[in-house]
């Protein structure tokens, strides 16, 4: 057995700490006691230059270069670490192991990341070490492909792209349709703006979505797959390409897997950067090299898909999950979860929050539960406002609602949805009005212009949006902003503009207040609207230092130094200059 | 935020006539991938992001000759690459400045940086410097939300950033640039 250490170097700019530690230890002659590994994701987004240590289990961040030789010699030579404990990251003992009552998630928590960060991405052996293909050589030897449905439809899987849809359904209909050709599309092309959990399972176990697919591809009766990534994630494409080479080589992939006579090959095909190509129809159309407009359906691409053939289309962490179910049963699989929303689910947890990164936590926690515990709450302890969920096709949730379970219907019913798993925590500095002016303008931007609700739709809404945020709306508005909405939601072609109004909905449901004081008292609280905010000078905290008439960009501050400043309104840009130069906090945003 | 709306080439019509005339030759490395792309349905895309790797962007020259090569025609090809936000049809600056508009970024600030850069740099989204040092781009979530807002330099990656701290930043690459 080989006892040596691995040591993982994860930062942003891994190349300089790892050649670093690498020099070191090489003219150390210790270069041969440890395995040394890049790494990049590490869900501990917060931290610069991560170090992990396996076996022992120990992070330490924000580690310096001056700090090298440090942890050569307690972590490497004495295996005691005294002078760098405070950078140790609390041992991967994730706050949820401490706090959920079920035992059982204790040691499940971790299924679609079961092997990122633990493993070597670039080397098939260590995934086949971790039980990897194993799945797929079960099946080929003993299952037939309705076997192989009838244990996804035990387990309860439902797509994790978005929409939730149960996969074995999914699954079942592209198998019972007559055809010589079919095929199998992984979507990777990871849509919402603040979401990176496809990347993350790319770059950290990319067997596990080749393994899923394969397996697809033999209880369809497909021969070739396609994996449509994002051409933003060069690592996720370079670890790919890897995995598959590999794979060819151990003859998991190509002509007669694994001695059976079921051939399949995977190929990648890279997206160019528009956001409405995550939708299926439209993805398929950008593999088969057009622009990426979506099409109505019917027919579903499991009746009609690539060109023309049935197609089976699951998103990337759908793919990852079906391995462990396979390898363990459905039956074990359907034990973790919520009602019917079964599984773990990967979130992207960012925002005003203490520990942002990616959190993998079964169905039915609910979001205080995440946000709180897992995420460890608000930065700077601050009050919690609203959650958002599923990014642009999602929704916000306030407060009150925080003790709901996770799962695909109840945030359905709060007006949210699951969606690929983004989770944005925002603070009362965050103004609701313009967080839906984002999403929608984002929204906007991306709408690909076929169907004219999405396309006028969204334009109109957006443009009333930015009315009400520089103080020219009417009451009115808000009413035509909901029929436009709903409108849209009814109309629209395709998922975009079907869901592009739910940020603004949601924010209206729980914040209309906030709607209400932006067109009638002028007046954002957040201070986040420019054209709302008033600045204005406490005379009792002003100690006179001229600071702000100094960096006051039209002169409209005025005062003798060592005396109380004053702002004069009728000159006052809003620039926000004097408001961020006070060092004494005496000026406020009103 | 704005999107880079990529303009059509502005070429006179003699200039094309010119380039139809005259045949420009490929780097080896293109017509190695095209020769292997070439009878795969579904290609055009896989070929352009090569031609981009190559050149920064999608040189005029080189999507006719394209479609000469793959027998498509030239407005064809055009309207994917516009459809496209990756795709771009003007040279990039030496370094590319990509600020971040995800959501932790955008809520976080990354706007102001945007509004920022834009008059260090005099120019706006999608363009370029005259100097040909620096062009500017916006981007979505570069997958490192924690240090929201984050830009990024060629691939050099600054998070936790403030307007404040920009034309250090950006003194350093010109710096750099000019020697
Ligand atoms: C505008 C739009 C964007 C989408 N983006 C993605 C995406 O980035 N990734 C994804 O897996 N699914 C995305 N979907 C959902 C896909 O259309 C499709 O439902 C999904 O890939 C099916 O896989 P699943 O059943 O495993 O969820 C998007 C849908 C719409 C309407
Ligand atoms: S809803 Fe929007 S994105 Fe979808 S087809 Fe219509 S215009 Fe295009
Ligand atoms: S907000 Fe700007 S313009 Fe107004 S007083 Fe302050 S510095 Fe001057
Ligand atoms: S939103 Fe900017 S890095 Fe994620």
């Amino acid at each position: 057995m080989d006892n040596r250490k691995i040591i993982f170097i994860g930062c942003q700019k891994a190349g300089n700490l790892y050649d670093l530690i690498n020099k070191k230890l090489v003219d150390e002659n210790l270069r041969q006691k440890v395995h040394l590994r890049k790494f990049y994701t590490f869900g501990l987004y917060t931290y610069k230059n991560i170090i992990k240590v396996w076996p022992d289990n120990i992070i330490i961040t924000n580690i310096t270069e001056d700090e090298i030789d440090t942890f050569i010699e307690e972590v490497i030579k004495n295996g005691k670490i005294t002078k760098l404990k405070d950078k140790i990251y609390k041992k991967e003992t994730h706050p949820l192991i401490k706090n959920t009552k079920v035992e059982f998630y204790h040691k499940q928590f971790r299924v679609v990341l079961r092997n990122s960060g633990v493993i070597n991405p670039e080397d098939i052996n260590e995934y086949i070490k971790r039980n990897g293909y194993k799945a797929l050589a079960k099946i080929l030897k003993e299952y037939t492909p309705d076997q192989v449905i009838e244990e996804l439809k035990k387990s309860g899987l439902r797509g994790r792209g978005g929409g939730g849809f149960p996969t074995w359904m999914k699954w079942n209909c592209t198998k019972n349709v007559e055809s010589d050709i079919k095929y199998v599309i992984c979507n990777a092309d990871e849509g919402d703006p603040g979401a990176y959990m496809d990347r993350s399972i790319l770059e950290g176990d990319p067997h596990s979505v080749l393994e899923g697919m394969i397996i697809a591809g033999y209880t369809i009766g497909a021969k070739q797959g396609f994996i449509y990534v994002r051409a933003e994630y060069p690592l996720a494409i370079e670890r790919l390409e890897k995995a598959i080479k590999q794979a060819r080589e151990y003859g998991l992939l190509g002509e007669n897997i694994l001695g059976t006579d079921f051939s399949f090959d995977i190929e990648l095909r890279l997206g160019a950067g528009a956001f409405v190509c995550g939708e299926e129809t439209a993805l398929i159309a950008s593999i088969e090299g057009k622009r990426g407009m979506p099409r109505p359906r019917p027919p579903y691409p499991s009746i009609k898909g690539l060109w023309d053939k049935p197609t089976l289309i699951n998103n990337v962490e759908t793919f990852a999950n079906v391995p462990v179910i396979l390898y363990k049963g459905g039956d074990w699989y359907s034990q973790i979860g919520y009602e019917n929303s079964k599984g773990t689910k990967v979130f992207a947890l960012t925002g005003k929050i203490k520990n942002s990164g990616l959190v993998e936590v079964p169905m039915g926690l609910t979001l205080r539960e995440i946000i709180f515990d897992v995420g460890g709450g608000l930065t700077g302890n601050r009050k919690f406002k609203a959650v958002q969920t599923g990014g642009p096709s999602g929704g916000v949730i306030p407060e009150e609602y925080l003790d709901t379970p996770i799962a695909y219907e109840t945030l359905q019913n709060l007006g949210s949805i699951m969606g690929s798993g983004g989770m944005i925590v925002m603070d009362n500095e965050d103004c609701m009005i313009d967080v839906a002016k984002f999403y929608l303008q984002f929204a906007v931007d991306e709408s690909c212009g076929k169907c004219s609700p999405c396309r006028i739709g969204g334009t109109q809404m957006l443009s009333i949006l930015n009315k009400i945020s520089i103080g020219h709306g009417e009451m009115e508005d808000i009413d035509k902003l909901i029929s436009i909405g709903k409108a849209m939601q009814k109309a629209s072609l395709c998922g975009l503009g079907q869901t592009a109004p739910n940020p603004v909905l949601s924010t209206l449901k729980y914040f209309r207040d906030e709607y209400e004081e932006h067109i009638k008292d002028k007046r954002c609280r957040a201070g986040k609207c420019r054209e709302l905010v008033k600045y204005a000078i406490d005379p009792t905290k002003c100690i006179g230092c001229t600071l702000c008439a100094i960096r006051c960009p039209v002169n409209a501050i005025s005062g003798e130094r060592k005396k109380p400043h004053v702002i004069d309104q009728s000159i006052c840009i809003k620039c926000g200059e004097c408001y961020n130069v006070c060092k004494f906090g005496a000026v406020i945003k009103e | 935020m704005t999107h880079e709306k990529p303009h059509l080439d502005n070429v006179a019509d003699k200039e094309i006539t010119f380039y139809k005339a005259q045949e420009i030759p490929l780097p080896k490395e293109l017509e190695d991938f095209i020769a292997e792309w070439k009878n795969k349905p579904g290609n055009l895309i896989m070929i352009l992001h090569k031609v981009q790797e190559i050149y920064g962007y999608i040189p005029r020259k080189v999507a006719m000759k394209i479609s000469k090569l793959l027998n498509e025609p030239l407005a064809k090809i055009y309207g994917v690459i516009t459809f496209y936000h990756l795709f771009k049809l003007n040279k990039p600056g030496r370094y590319k400045i990509s600020v971040c508009m995800g959501t932790a970024c955008y809520l976080k600030g990354g706007n102001d940086l945007l509004m920022e850069l834009e008059n260090l740099l005099g120019i706006g989204v999608g363009g370029t410097t005259e100097d040909g040092l620096f062009s500017l781009q916006t981007v979505r979530c570069v997958g490192c939300c924690g240090l929201a807002p984050v830009i990024m330099i060629n691939n050099d990656v600054y998070g936790n950033l403030t307007k404040e701290k920009l034309p250090e930043i950006l003194g350093k690459y010109k710096q750099e640039g000019e020697e």
